[in-house]
């Protein structure tokens, strides 16, 4: 399997969106380029199985070297293991169904689609790349897209949304960036490099470990929402269009996700044993505050932006418990709430181009016109509260598990206080869906028209996909499992 | 040592024959502007064709002449940047009544500037300096009908004369301190005592004054406004890139011997430079005050590569600089077409640029997007270079205070993005329309941001002649 076809694809997408005069054609291009995209994850994932299966033990898969500045050691280093593959897929997905939505987008639609594609394009480089530098690149690459996409496309205060996104996630890349170059100046002579593969094998001196692990793992946690730098998300979640929410939500907060783990706790390990009490205390708070922050929103995107710390926040405890199932769990839920968050800004779009209002106050009924998008809308909430048979569920109750491992009460109160969570999180899922879907419905919303072929395809891939981990969770754990047993291993902890 | 001569002077040679070429045809009184300017866009890509046979080792006239590839490099870049430059500028240079009187006081301040980075001795540097720096202050003047370029170049000419004397007075300490003002010579002669560190100090502080560091920065931005835009940009990329070359050289080798002492400078400049940048280009509204302050601020980043003071620190420089001169003048060609045709300078005149100008509003936002350093543009990685090679010297907390410094930039990078978005139809600027050579220079821009960057050929090159 060639992973440069990964970046390559999206590449051509773009260049195609930039020849074709009609805007009509460019959509078709981004959904073409998107599907085989799709394709090329699926097969990513069997060809992946195929080799491990086959014996093949090493850290990083399909591995491609291109040297780029060869004198400092950067090189374009691509490879996966398991938790990019997972990343991928979920990429792949998002991607497709994001496009689908858009499909009514008429004003500069060209544009608008280029900038979809060069996002995702971000996204799949950032999960392959295996050298420091570039995946930095890839990084940043994403910025700016995010940026014009809320900015040209956004709704609300858009122009204050896009700049506090872009500004503060060009503010964490530095934070990234100063790590990074901690890491490269740490280690010496021949060891200065910036390849991953090579770095995992070094012991930096714990001075540096110490020094830049917060860097790096707050660089990452800005990009993941970690409280109390959670501020951007809200904003720029609700300002931007309805598939810009679904990337930055589903694919983006995710980077931030698999770079701390990649890059903070893998490259540093001692860096993450130091502090693992603090970032459980931080990603605990985060859980909490963004669930009761939740309860308190009227306005469906605002509802679910501020559910997604919550949600993120799990992903960085499981990361912080610093157990081997805690771990696993913190990549499930990555995917878990990149699938259904993703699904959860769909169907708000939805319901939005319908009844052009978001606020849940106004809404009533709507099962009766739209029974569609309603039933959507459980699927994804349920999902969100956790229900078992749906993806939320594995992923959280992995992570509970993986805590619970510990046995002192910091960590006990720490998860009970996250499990708390979910008891918030059903309050507000059922009060919202209730009142939208439910009752009588309102005069003025009684002639809506249910979804269309492409909503309803969207829409079907992701619930195939929050499905697929939800009721046979073994195949992703199987995946993931042998990636974060090398990132175990290397943190020397049970 | 005729041979040596003309090999090693073939790129100082083209630009003299050009010169002379132009004068010659401007006695005879034939040609138009057309005819002139097309004799430079041969001349000069051809001088900067040169670097492929001119990487030649040597000194000539008893060392007041250096040529070596780095040097040669470093002349191509300004080469490369000349030739941008007329073609971006084009549709405003044909319509100059005296344009070929431009065109020459363009070329001797150019071949001042390569004469001042070859130069192998204090004195040749300073008579180039002067060469590089006289004509550009009579080129300020260029917008014959409007008051504020003649108060830009009279500002420039004071202010170039004073830096010039605190600079010559410098050289003539130095000179009683040392005994030399031959560059090879130098750091074996300085001996760390109170005639040098004045002297030096006042060297250094005329070349602050020609980089614009701050706290030497106050000509800059009332000059940038004043001057022609095509002079602006020539001011603040070839101009600038110069210096900057020619000041590594110096500080790096004839006066190694106070390398510590250089650190510590630097990195206190280099912090106010870029502050002090960043903060007043950020309640700018005119474009070219804008980017004056921006190029202040890239200054500052400039400086902190060079105080690594290692073979990585030029290299990132030198390599910079290449990337710099696609990014500026792209915007500032962006600028230099609008300003022509509806003579419209503010951010608020862009608001809605989009509507109408796609092609203009890409390059702009592109070359924006490039000078704040976020990839997939060259600037992306030119920055970073300069980082790195500050990063091997600097302590933690300095790159912690330079890297905030691209955070705030991108603030004030995206208040001219945000305009040129915005969507209020009614005050949107009409289609504008420029020739075939705008259009082909601003390609050149584009694919010099987004390639050089992704070529890692280019920067191991300059390295290994670092």
């Amino acid at each position: 399997m060639n992973l440069s076809l990964l970046i390559l694809l999206p590449l051509l997408t773009v260049l195609l969106i930039l020849v074709v005069r009609n805007p009509q054609s460019a959509r078709w291009i981004a959904l073409g380029g998107s599907v085989v995209q799709l394709v090329l994850a699926l097969a990513l994932y069997v060809a992946f199985v195929k080799a491990r299966s086959g014996g093949d033990t090493a850290i990083m898969l399909f591995d491609q070297q291109w040297p780029l500045f060869p004198s400092l050691n950067i090189s374009f280093h691509l490879g996966v293991d398991g938790i990019a593959v997972a990343m991928i897929l979920l990429t792949a997905f998002v991607v497709t169904a994001g496009i689908l939505v858009s499909w009514k987008v008429s004003y500069m639609a060209k544009e608008f689609f280029l900038l979809l594609v060069l996002l995702a394009m971000g996204a799949y480089g950032f999960f392959i790349s295996l050298d420091l530098f570039i995946m930095f690149f890839f990084l940043e690459v994403a910025v700016i897209p995010k940026y014009l996409l809320i900015n040209i496309w956004g709704s609300g205060k858009k122009e204050y949304s896009a700049n506090k996104l872009a500004l503060m996630l060009m503010g964490a890349s530095v934070l990234v960036l100063v790590g990074i170059l901690g890491i490269y100046f740490g280690a010496t002579g021949a060891d200065r490099t910036f390849d991953m593969v090579k770095l995992s094998t070094v012991t930096l001196s714990s001075g540096t470990q110490l020094l830049f692990f917060p860097f790096l793992f707050l660089g990452f946690g800005v990009f993941t929402a970690l409280f109390p730098f959670h501020t951007w998300v809200p904003d720029g979640h609700s300002s931007a269009p309805t598939a810009g929410s679904m990337f930055l939500a589903g694919i983006s907060m995710k980077l931030g996700g698999y770079g701390a783990l990649r890059a903070a706790t893998w490259l540093l390990p001692e860096g993450a044993k130091e502090y693992a009490n603090i970032i459980i205390l931080l990603s605990a708070i985060a859980i909490l505050y963004g669930a009761f922050a939740t309860m308190m929103q009227k306005d469906l995107k605002y509802m679910n932006a501020y559910s997604s710390v919550s949600h993120c926040g799990f992903v960085l405890l499981g990361i912080g418990m610093l157990t081997k199932t805690a771990m696993n769990g913190a990549v499930l839920q990555m995917v878990s709430h990149g699938l259904m968050t993703a699904l959860f800004f769909a169907v708000i779009g939805m319901i939005y181009e319908r009844t052009h209002t978001r606020s849940i106050g106004e809404m009533g009924g709507l099962m009766k016109t739209m029974p569609f998008i309603m039933t959507i809308l459980f699927i994804s909430g349920l999902c969100s509260l956790g229900l078992p048979g749906l993806s939320g569920f594995v992923a959280e109750m992995t992570i509970f598990m993986g805590a619970w491992e510990h046995t002192d009460a910091f960590h006990r109160v720490a998860t009970i206080a996250a499990c708390m969570s979910i008891v918030v999180t059903a309050v507000y899922i059922l009060r919202a869906i209730g009142q939208i879907a439910m009752g009588p419905i309102k005069a003025e919303f009684a002639a809506l028209a249910d979804a269309t072929w492409y909503e309803k395809s969207a829409a079907v891939l992701l619930i195939a996909g929050i499905l697929a981990i939800g009721i046979a969770p073994f195949w992703l754990n199987e995946l993931i499992d042998p990636a974060t047993s090398v990132i175990m291993n290397r943190l020397g902890t049970k | 040592m005729l041979n040596d001569f003309l090999i090693m002077m073939q790129q100082e040679l083209v630009v003299t024959s050009l010169l002379f070429l132009l004068l010659i045809l401007k006695l005879s009184g034939t040609g138009s502007n057309r005819t002139y300017l097309a004799l430079a866009l041969v001349m000069v890509p051809l001088a900067a064709l040169l670097m492929i046979w001119s990487r030649h080792q040597g000194v000539l006239f008893a060392g007041l002449f250096v040529s070596n590839p780095l040097v040669a490099t470093e002349k191509t870049i300004l080469l490369i940047a000349v030739f941008v430059l007329l073609l971006v500028n084009f549709d405003w240079l044909e319509k100059q009544e005296h344009m070929p009187e431009l065109l020459m006081l363009l070329c001797s301040s150019l071949l001042g500037m390569m004469l001042m980075i070859s130069s192998g001795n204090l004195l040749m540097f300073y008579l180039s300096l002067e060469l590089s720096t006289i004509p550009v202050a009579a080129m300020a003047n260029f917008d014959l009908h409007k008051k504020a370029s003649g108060e830009a170049a009279m500002k420039m000419i004071l202010s170039s004369a004073l830096a010039s004397g605190i600079l010559l007075f410098g050289i003539s300490l130095l000179y009683g301190a040392t005994g030399t003002i031959n560059f090879q010579e130098l750091p074996a002669q300085i001996v760390s005592g109170p005639l040098v560190i004045t002297g030096f100090l006042l060297f250094f502080s005329g070349f602050a004054f020609k980089l614009s560091v701050v706290p030497f920065h106050f000509w800059t931005a009332d000059v940038y406004e004043g001057a022609p835009v095509a002079v602006t940009s020539f001011l603040s990329v070839v101009s600038k890139g110069a210096v900057a070359f020619i000041f590594i050289t110096v500080l790096y080798h004839a006066f190694q011997p106070l390398g510590a002492m250089t650190h510590l400078l630097l990195v206190i400049l280099s912090l106010l430079t870029l502050f002090t940048g960043n903060l007043f280009a950020l309640r700018q509204q005119n474009m070219k005050r804008f980017l004056a302050f921006s190029s202040i601020t890239q200054v500052g980043f400039v400086l902190v590569a060079i105080s690594s003071g290692t073979s990585l620190g030029t290299a990132a420089v030198v390599y910079f600089m290449l990337v710099y001169l696609f990014s500026n003048l792209a915007a500032f060609g962006v600028v230099s077409v609008i300003a022509h045709v509806t003579g419209k300078e503010t951010i608020d005149d862009y608001r809605g640029l989009y509507k109408n100008n796609k092609l203009l509003s890409w390059v702009l936002v592109i070359a924006l997007f490039s000078l704040a350093g976020i990839p997939p543009t060259a600037g992306f990685f030119g920055k970073l270079f300069l980082v790195l090679a500050g990063a091997t010297k600097a302590s933690v907390g300095f790159i912690i205070l330079v890297v905030i410094n691209i955070v705030i930039a991108l603030y004030y990078y995206l208040r001219v993005v945000r305009a040129v978005f915005a969507d209020n139809k009614e005050t949107a600027l009409e289609k504008i329309g420029f020739s075939l050579p705008v259009k082909i220079g601003m390609g050149l821009c584009l694919a010099g941001i987004l390639l050089a960057g992704l070529i890692g050929r280019i920067y191991e090159y300059i390295l290994s002649v670092s």
